[in-house]
Formats: C-alpha cells, structure tokens, sequence
C-alpha cells in the first residue's frame, strides 16, 4: 500500500519513458562504446546494464517509501506507532524487489532481441533467479540509501551518485580485472557485482550449480546491506526524536 | 530580457543540488568508464576524444534536464500562467532558460578534462585554440536552441522531466557524441544530421584534434536556427491548446 501510495513512478507516463526504455539505451550506449573501444562483446553489456539498472528502482524507489513518508508528514505518526520495525520497513522493500526484477528481466530480453545476444534457453530460469537475488542485493542498499534520506534532503541526488558508483566499481561495463585493484576490490563487497559475473557466466553455458558460490556471494552481500540499512534506520529515528528532526525537509 | 531571463536561470540551477550532479558528477562517471573502457580496449590515444565526447554529453544531459524542467517547474511553482499570460512572447521567456541550462554544461566540459587530466593524465592540446573558443558557445546555443525545441512540445506534457530523462542517451548514441558515427547503422546518419549535438561535438573535436571546424560551426548554428523557427510555431499551438482544454497548470 505504501509503495502505491508513495512510488510516483507508477504512472505509464513515467514508468515506460523511465523504466522501460532508458534502460534499453543505457545497453545500447555501452555496447557501442565497447565496440568503439574494441573491449568486450555486446552479450557483457546486455547482461551488466540490464542487472545493473535494476539499481535504479531499487535505490530511488526505497528512498521514496521512507523519505516520501516524511515529504506528506506522515513519517511522524509511523514511527510513533508501536509497529515492529523489521516488517516496516522491509516488507516496504518486497514490491521494490520485484519491481526491480521486471525493470531487468525487460531490459535484458529487449536487449538482447535488438543486438542479436543469443541466450541459451535453459539459462533462463537460472537467470531469473540471479536477477531476483541481484535485486534483493541492491534493495538492501536501498535500504540504507532510505535510511540516509531520512537525514539528506537530496535523496534523487544520493541515489542518482549510488547508481553511478555502481555503474562504474560493479564491472557493468569494464571487466574487474581492467579496473584498479582498489577498485575491484570495494566492488567485492557491492550488490550487483557478484549477480553480474554469475549471469554472465549462466549466459556463457555454465550451470547454476557452477555459479552457485557467486549467487551466495551475492546473497550475502545484499543481506549485510539490508542488515546496515536496517541498523541505520533505527539509529536515524533515535537521532530524529532526540533532535527534533524527523520532519524537516 | 533575454540576457536577465539567462542569468537569473543560471544562478538559480547553480543553487539545485540535483542540477550540479546532473552537470558535474554524471558526465565524470560517463567519462571515467569512458576511459577505464578505451584504456583496457587497447586504444589509450582515443582518451582525448573520449573526454571531449564526454564533457559534450555533461552539456547535453545539462540541456536536457533543464529544459524538460523549464516548464514543469514553472508549472511546480504556479507561475507557468503569468508567463503565459505575460506580454512577451512565451518562446522569447523559454529562450533563456534553455541556453541557460545548456551554459551550466560548460561546467561539465571543464571538469571532464580536468578529470581526465588529473587522474588519467591525458594531455590537453588544442590544435586551434581560437577556434575552439568560438566552437564551444556554438555548440551551447546549438544544444540550448534543441533544448527549446524539446521545452516547446513539453507544454503539454506533464511528465516531462521521464521523458527528458529517457531521451539522454538514445541522442548521445546517435549525435556520435562517445563513438564514431560510421559504427552505427546507415539510416540512422540521417537522423543524426538534423540533431545539433552532432556538429556541435564535431566541431569542438575538430578544433581541438585538428580537422576543418567551420562547417560544424556553420551547421550548429544554422540548426539552431531552423529549431527556434520550428519551435516558435510550436509553442504557439500547444500554449493555445493548454488553454483551450485549461490543462495549462495541471501537475
């Protein structure tokens, strides 16, 4: 109910221009540029763009559900409800999950019929598994996105930073082998980053079970995310009572 | 009026969070992978072209974004029907804030070279420097006027920062503006001759690579022209149809 209360990109006005197609172009972008550049071939930039901008409804629209709360000045009476948090807020993150998976699963399917990506058939159930577990992974960072924007005002400027630093540390466009150590390295411990290789790999005929370690990985990541997001949420409504600062926008 | 309609736009974008991300830190994520791309595809020399395409497309997401605002946040803020109904022209108030958005990229061109400079050690010469400074501010009122274009049929349109926002990159695809236009396919070339961001990065590129810069020039400002007849028309028909229906300020 919050989600369609507070998600104002419902709208098909919005959500096809935003959701549907930017994410096409985005693939489309990409693998031009790396056939400019002659790096990797256009089946890396369908799979990473279109795991990656499931980020976009995950971060932008977890930070709406709880910062939009405090926009309509209804956040005070929720969080002075005796409501237990855990449901609270991560029942919030169960639509914004499966948003996430449709705006991937489009995104990788129009990709692929308009650069001709062949994708074996029976990679496509593993595929939709990771997309959902990629999913899950950056709504946890999400979550914590959410948490943030109950003390930023800008939270279309955070997410829009969080997007782009995974866009360039998650080997969405750049192997993790070409990126500086530092930079591979931070990306272990990102949502996004593990999903990606374990598609990547589902795509190139591996099995599930071949993956499976970069599925867990991947899974686990999201959790901790999830678990700070959590940890954050709770810390910023104690600061929020103590200071008087829950509603200021 | 034009001249104050331009600077109180300026500083007001320069005051929005949001517009400063769009301007500064988007195009230096599309450069940074830009260059991690070109670098590990082998072609370290393209670096140049890679940030000069990156730093235009700063200016295009600049003019974008700030011309699918133009009229909705006149719209947000309740003062879209005193424009209208205002003595001057629509087009003529539409004008500055769309060149004003398209100003701010310039921004984005700087710290993209900066950006490269400093992190990536790409060197920065310009074969013709004078022409370079005439092919910059070409291009800003080449985008700023396609801006307008855009802002014009958005009248109508109360989704229009979606629609601006999805228009981003399917025009830094075609316009060439990261790769060379011959990589895409043929009957798209005609598409990307009408749209000023084509000349206005190939003119920037020739100046500072060397090439003949003119006729970009030339063809920048000749569509910007072509787009501020085209939208004056426009602007006309659609403000009318707004107020026939009274649709003018509905969010």
């Amino acid at each position: 109910m919050s989600f369609r209360a507070l998600y104002g990109w419902l709208s098909p006005w919005i959500y096809i221009p935003g959701m549907m197609v930017a994410p096409v172009f985005q693939i489309l972008l990409f693998a031009y540029i790396g056939r400019a550049a002659h790096l990797e071939s256009d089946r890396f930039y369908v799979i990473g763009n279109a795991i990656q901008y499931a980020s976009i409804p995950c971060l932008f629209a977890m930070a709406n559900t709880i910062a939009g709360e405090r926009q309509q000045q209804t956040l005070g009476a929720i969080l002075a409800s005796p409501a237990p948090r855990l449901p609270l807020f991560l029942g919030r993150s169960l639509p914004v999950i499966a948003n996430g998976v449709v705006v991937a699963a489009f995104a990788l399917a129009v990709g692929s019929l308009i650069l001709d990506v062949h994708i074996p058939v029976s990679a496509i159930a593993p595929l939709a598994l990771v997309i959902v577990v990629a999913s899950a992974a950056c709504t946890g960072l999400g979550l914590v996105n959410a948490a943030i924007g109950l003390r930023v005002r800008e939270t279309a400027v955070l997410s829009n930073i969080i997007f782009g630093f995974l866009l360039v540390f998650c080997g969405v466009n750049v192997p993790l082998d070409a990126l500086p150590a530092g930079m591979s390295t931070i990306a272990q411990g990102l949502p996004l980053t593990h999903g990606i290789e374990a598609a990547r790999k589902l795509a190139d005929g591996h099995s599930l079970s071949s993956v499976g370690r970069l599925v867990l990985a991947e899974a686990l990541v999201g959790a901790l995310w999830a678990w700070a997001g959590y940890l954050l949420l709770r810390f910023f409504e104690v600061q929020s009572f103590r200071h008087a600062t829950l509603e200021r926008s | 009026m034009v001249f104050y309609g331009w600077l109180f736009q300026l500083k007001n974008l320069t005051l929005s969070g949001l517009f400063v991300f769009t301007s500064l830190i988007e195009p230096l994520i599309i450069a940074t992978l830009a260059f991690y791309m070109f670098k590990a595809g082998g072609r370290p020399g393209t670096l140049f072209y890679a940030a000069l395409g990156a730093g235009v497309l700063g200016i295009w997401s600049s003019t974008l974004f700030g011309s699918g605002g133009a009229i909705a946040w006149q719209r947000w803020q309740g003062t879209l029907e005193l424009l209208v109904a205002a003595p001057p022209p629509l087009i003529l108030i539409v004008v500055p804030l769309t060149i004003a958005t398209s100003t701010i990229g310039i921004y984005s061109l700087t710290a993209t070279l900066v950006w490269g400079r400093v992190l990536f050690h790409i060197p920065f010469h310009l074969v013709h420097p004078w022409l370079f400074a005439l092919a910059l501010p070409t291009a800003v009122i080449g985008l700023g006027l396609l801006g307008l274009l855009i802002a014009s049929s958005f009248v109508l349109y109360r989704a229009a920062n979606a629609l601006s926002n999805m228009l981003e990159f399917p025009i830094a695809l075609i316009t060439g503006l990261m790769i060379p236009l011959a990589l895409l396919p043929d009957w798209l070339h005609p598409l990307s001759w009408i749209l000023a961001p084509t000349w206005g990065v190939r003119a920037i590129r020739r100046a500072a690579l060397g090439g003949d810069a003119w006729f970009a020039i030339g063809m920048c400002l000749a569509l910007g022209i072509a787009y501020v007849a085209i939208a004056a028309k426009l602007i006309g028909v659609v403000e009318r149809k707004a107020r026939q229906d009274a649709t003018l300020s509905l969010t």
